[in-house]
């Protein structure tokens, strides 16, 4: 019982935020047509639910961000470990991939518009280019810092090639891969909105977007507050990935 | 306490120099087969790097090692047990003594756990252990090797009083039932003349004496021949005592 009442504790203040929202726009302090409130935008998620509408975005979304960052942490997962266990490879490529981290990935949006159009690749693109960095750095970092006392130790008890690789230095660099993953899932989401918002012809952004044209308040805000809520929900995902993997580490656990 | 005659490990004129810096000159030593060596030495005197020598971990700058009468370069027979037990702290004690096994293993690595007393600890992680408990699972995952040359390297240095006697008696037990020769290296010389049949000492990279101690085991500290021991061989390396009115041993290959 207890333990349950802790876990509700994270929730007080966004539910208190939201009940003096509700309060001050009955009340008159905030106008509807500046800032739509909470029973209202509930109101127009249940439409479109109803609808169809609003899954049928959120799935849109939902697939974009996970492709993407599939292709990009794939990649960038790879070559961290690459890089992060031979020497020439990280000779010839880091340098290259620093130059590239140091560009902002959304300064491309008018090239890629250009080269994909507002197609699912370009969004694709985005989100991979985006989750790519974060992915790498922490994977090559976290190969880099695995104690080389224990890859001797591997090695006097028998351990080379893939079994040290799976044994002593995947598990020693994981902590730091998953940081990794938990800063590309934030970039993804904050990707996809920009992405999407600037263009594209379906998704949550596209959903906000079209909802501007019709003046349509509540269902723009609705789309702003379905990120937060999908952002939230990767970032429990990877929440729960650290406590399952790291399960070790008394750092992780509880 | 000859168990045998066979020489296990035997090293001539071995030299090891870091870049300038001469680590080890001109070491000459026979290991016979069941002996017990301490090398004991204050810190930096090169014991550990002449037990990374042994083990294989590093190659000498010049001279031989053999062991039963091959170069260390081919296989081992040595298995080293390190001074802060090098656990991997994400595998479970029975996990990180199975290291390197075959997969159903599963008997043996019950056993050797029951021997070193942590049967019952087998499922967790050893960051819940203390250090003492961590070196027992790093002896056992040494010993289920059944190697015929057990190296520890200071295996009890981060320990209190208390558990390292403990772990004296249970390094000694196992010894004797297992029959596999030793070489430990320590800074604490009633750590060597509690366990040992030999103790070398270093000094400046070299082997400046060599000790048998004759004594019975298991070993009574409170033995007045005990206490001889350990003083003597402390005022050695304190250069208390003049080093020619000792019966020192130097060099001698047979006890």
């Amino acid at each position: 019982m207890k333990k349950r009442l802790i876990q509700l504790v994270p929730w007080i203040v966004p539910i208190l935020l939201m009940a003096a929202w509700q309060v001050l726009s009955v009340l008159g302090y905030i106008s509807s047509r500046i800032l739509p409130n909470p029973v209202d935008i509930f109101k127009a998620g249940v439409e479109l639910g109803q609808s169809g509408q609003l899954w049928h975005d959120i799935g849109v979304s939902s697939k974009r961000a996970f492709w993407g960052f599939i292709i990009g942490g794939g990649i960038g997962f790879i070559l961290g470990l690459w890089n992060g266990l031979s020497k020439v490879a990280e000779t010839i490529l880091d340098t290259t991939i620093q130059m590239i981290r140091n560009i902002p990935h959304l300064a491309l949006i008018p090239i890629v518009i250009l080269w994909f159009g507002i197609e699912e690749e370009a969004k694709l693109f985005l989100v991979a280019l985006g989750t790519f960095f974060p992915i790498y750095l922490n994977t090559f970092h976290g190969i880099r810092s695995v104690d080389p006392s224990l890859i001797e130790m591997g090695k006097v008890y028998g351990l080379k090639g893939f079994s040290l690789f799976l044994h002593v230095i995947f598990p020693g660099a994981l902590s730091s891969i998953l940081v990794g993953v938990r800063f590309a899932l934030g970039i993804t989401w904050v990707t996809l909105i920009v992405a999407e918002t600037i263009a594209a012809n379906s998704g949550i952004g596209y959903m906000a977007m079209n909802a501007r044209e019709f003046m349509q308040l509540d269902v723009v805000v609705l789309s702003i507050m379905l990120y937060a809520i999908l952002g939230k929900l990767s970032d429990v995902a990877a929440k729960l990935a650290e406590k399952r993997f790291l399960k070790w580490n008394s750092n992780y656990q509880k | 306490m000859n168990i045998g005659k066979e020489t296990i490990l035997e090293l001539s004129g071995v030299h090891k120099t870091f870049g300038q810096q001469q680590v080890l000159n001109n070491i000459n030593l026979k290991v016979n087969k069941g002996d017990f060596v301490a090398i004991v030495g204050k810190s930096g005197c090169g014991k550990s790097t002449l037990l990374r020598l042994i083990a294989g971990l590093e190659q000498p700058s010049s001279g031989s090692l053999m062991q039963k009468g091959k170069p260390i370069r081919d296989k081992s027979v040595a298995k080293i047990m390190f001074q802060d037990g090098r656990l991997l702290p994400w595998k479970t004690v029975e996990q990180n003594v199975g290291l390197g096994l075959k997969k159903g293993s599963h008997n043996k690595i019950h056993t050797i756990l029951d021997q070193v007393g942590l049967l019952d600890r087998s499922k967790d992680w050893p960051g819940v252990l203390s250090g003492g408990q961590r070196q027992r699972v790093a002896l056992a995952r040494a010993l289920i090797h059944q190697p015929e040359l057990l190296l520890l390297d200071e295996p009890l240095g981060a320990l209190d009083a208390l558990t390292r006697i403990e772990m004296h008696q249970l390094i000694e037990d196992l010894w004797k039932e297992k029959k596999f020769t030793a070489i430990l290296v320590t800074h604490d010389v009633e750590e060597a003349v509690a366990l040992a049949n030999r103790v070398i000492v270093i000094q400046n990279g070299e082997i400046s004496w060599l000790q048998t101690i004759n004594l019975p085991y298991p070993r009574q500290r409170e033995n007045p021949l005990f206490m001889k021991y350990v003083s003597r061989i402390l005022n050695f390396i304190l250069e208390k005592e003049n080093n020619d009115s000792m019966d020192n041993q130097l060099y001698s290959t047979s006890m």
